[in-house]
């Protein structure tokens, strides 16, 4: 696989369950600084494009490249230190832990077991999380545990975890799920803000919500690109109002 | 002054100081010299609940094989004794004499290579906390690695510690058997059995324990800790934060095993000797009994947990030897329904609010004297006082976590 300027070069991959196959030779571009959406009907291996990236599940063939390292053979926090930060799809934090324990816990420094024994909650870490905390609009919220926070909170806070450790590349699996329309709008701007240095990929299936937030929309269908491009364009697409949008 | 007071809350070293003065003061002036020295081998067991407070409460792993690793301590201690007390005058009369009577009655001319290291009381004294943290390297290192955990973890640390027992046990020459190690006499020349060298060891034992729960502690409050408690909340979200979950793990697990050698060293020093019985799955489940009655997220009841059980232990196994083990387990299975938290729980969920709510009520009667003498209101059902402290003054410290 050559190099590319591409932040993510994934280029024919392949993992199969037990024969089936929930990423058939798929091959995506991410530029740097882009918003991508992937949008498609259940089971088309949307959660599982991004679990390849991550490294919660191992590929069967096929190259993903992050800044042209190639990562299906690397260890999951190895992936993470590059760069690259994941939101799951069910709100995954600390429930026991205050918002402020989540975020410092998410900072990356003191990462090794004697790195987090000397590890100091200095300024610097203090002012990373402030920041962050308003950026999630939790500021407020410093000293609540985490487990009392609303869903749509929730979402942020794990948001916020990720962008503690300034990933180069987020992905988020379904940041909206579970949001009241105010809180939808709060998160469409957040996710504009944010991808500003990073690029973002996003999984969704609210159309106007991805309408709002997209570059580029790709269309997976089982385990394959269906249509990619700009959010018109794919939506003309006939295959896509056949397998996915409907008549 | 503001200094101390920060840090003996951010540290709760008020629960420790309250336990310091009970175990340092209070019991040595309270008892005879032979409960004390039971007391002090009830503080041996308190070193592996506090290891499991560690691995079980915070880092969400139960291991039931902890005997294990007391068990190694206390070999590693009882070796060295065994060969002081094992001098050629004493035991003249062996066929080879200079070596340990159980190698002389199984045939064995020659101290094997690996009591070698035995000879030297600094090596020995290191090898009671490496020598257990090498095997729970090992051990949790293979599972760690391959993200084995919970209920698999548990079958395998019991695997452990039958397949130590029985090792130690079939090497009757290298171990002493099932009788294990006895006769212990003298430490470098000096005799750890008269009732000055009790009182001695105690206090040693006592200052180890208070050390290991500061280093805990100190842990439980680094960011250590609070990756422990996340990842017994979500570990693939610290995975994915950019943790190799593993090393925490195995780190907490050998950090345990450690501490349960010292124990086991100790409890070798006090009683006189070891033998495989403390090394098994029975006591190995024991140990975890204790720190769940005392409360598996609080160092200092973990302690108050060994000492309560094996007291209870002494006592009822003194009048009714065969129910004892019935009563044990009732007390388990009680405790974890009734108090998942044990003692630990308990105090701060129901004596500690209790506490606070009456003082409340006492100092706002003491506000405005009633100008009739106002009916007393009758006060909660006070919860039965399991512990035998004195209650705390408020804000100095807890049990908890």
């Amino acid at each position: 696989m050559s190099n590319t300027d591409f932040a993510l070069a994934v280029e024919d991959l392949t993992v199969s369950f037990d024969g089936f196959k929930a990423i058939d030779d798929l091959t995506l571009y991410i530029d740097r600084n882009e918003l991508r959406v992937i949008i498609g009907p259940n089971g088309a291996g949307k959660t599982t494009l991004l679990d390849l990236i991550c490294g919660k599940t191992r590929a069967s063939a096929g190259s993903i490249k992050f800044k042209n390292t190639e990562l299906t053979r690397m260890a999951e926090h190895k992936r993470v230190r590059l760069g690259i930060g994941r939101k799951f799809q069910t709100p995954s934090i600390y429930e026991n832990l205050s918002v402020f324990q989540n975020l410092e816990v998410s900072f990356p420094k003191g990462r090794s077991v004697f790195g987090a024994l000397a590890f100091k909650c200095d300024d610097e870490v203090k002012a990373k999380v402030q920041a962050i905390a308003s950026e999630i609009g939790l500021a407020d919220r410093l000293d609540t545990e985490a487990g009392l926070l609303s869903h749509g909170q929730k979402q942020w806070l794990e948001i916020g975890m990720l962008l503690m450790q300034e990933p180069e590349l987020l992905m988020l699996d379904e940041p909206i799920a579970g949001m009241s329309a105010r809180e939808r709008e709060l998160t469409a701007d957040l996710l504009k803000r944010i991808c500003q240095n990073r690029a973002v990929i996003v999984i969704e299936h609210d159309m106007a919500f991805v309408k709002q937030i997209a570059h580029k929309v790709t269309v997976m269908h089982q385990g394959k690109i269906l249509a990619e491009g700009p959010m018109e364009k794919v939506q003309a697409d006939p295959k896509v109002i056949d397998v996915y949008l409907g008549h | 002054m503001n200094f101390i007071k920060a840090s003996v809350q951010r540290y709760q070293l008020g629960s420790l100081l309250l336990l310091v003065l009970l175990l340092a003061v209070v019991l040595p002036l309270s008892l005879d010299i032979f409960r004390l020295n039971l007391v002090g081998k009830y503080l041996t067991y308190a070193f592996v609940a506090v290891g499991l407070v560690m691995v079980w409460g915070y880092g969400g792993v139960l291991s039931l094989g902890q005997g294990v690793f007391f068990g190694i301590g206390g070999y590693a201690m009882a070796m060295f004794l065994k060969l002081e007390a094992s001098d050629p005058i004493t035991t003249k009369i062996q066929s080879t004499p200079g070596i340990p009577d159980f190698m002389d009655w199984n045939q064995i001319t020659e101290l094997p290579a690996l009591w070698l290291p035995f000879k030297s009381l600094p090596l020995s004294l290191a090898l009671v906390v490496l020598a257990p943290m090498a095997l729970a390297w090992l051990v949790s290192f293979a599972m760690f690695k391959r993200r084995v955990g919970g209920v698999y973890f548990a079958i395998i640390t019991q695997a452990v510690a039958l397949i130590c027992t029985v090792l130690i046990i079939g090497q009757q020459g290298y171990t002493g058997g099932v009788n294990g190690m006895t006769d212990l006499k003298t430490l470098l020349g000096w005799d750890t059995r008269t009732d000055s060298a009790k009182y001695v060891l105690y206090y040693v034992c006592v200052g180890l324990l208070v050390l290991s729960i500061l280093l805990c502690r100190w842990v439980q409050t680094s960011k250590l800790g609070t990756l422990l408690l996340a990842m017994r909340d979500k570990e693939d979200r610290v995975r994915f934060s950019g943790y190799d979950v593993s090393n925490f793990k195995v780190f907490t697990f050998c950090l345990a095993a450690g501490l349960s050698g010292i124990g086991g060293a100790m409890f070798a020093l006090q009683v006189g000797f070891m033998s495989p019985s403390f090394v098994g799955i029975v006591p190995s489940i024991e140990m975890v009994i204790f720190c769940a009655v005392g409360g598996r997220m609080s160092l200092v009841g973990a302690v108050y947990g060994a000492l309560l059980v094996n007291a209870g232990k002494t006592l009822f196994s003194e009048s009714f030897p065969d129910l004892w083990l019935f009563l044990m387990a009732a007390l388990f299975i009680g405790v974890t329904m009734a108090f998942p938290m044990g003692l630990a729980g308990v105090w701060e969920e129901k004596i500690r609010p209790w506490w606070k709510s009456r003082r409340q009520a006492l100092r706002e009667a003491a506000v405005k004297p009633p100008a009739t003498p106002a009916p007393i209101a009758p006060a909660a059902t006070p919860p039965e006082p399991t512990l035998t402290e004195p209650t705390l003054p408020d804000g100095v410290g807890s049990q908890r976590a």
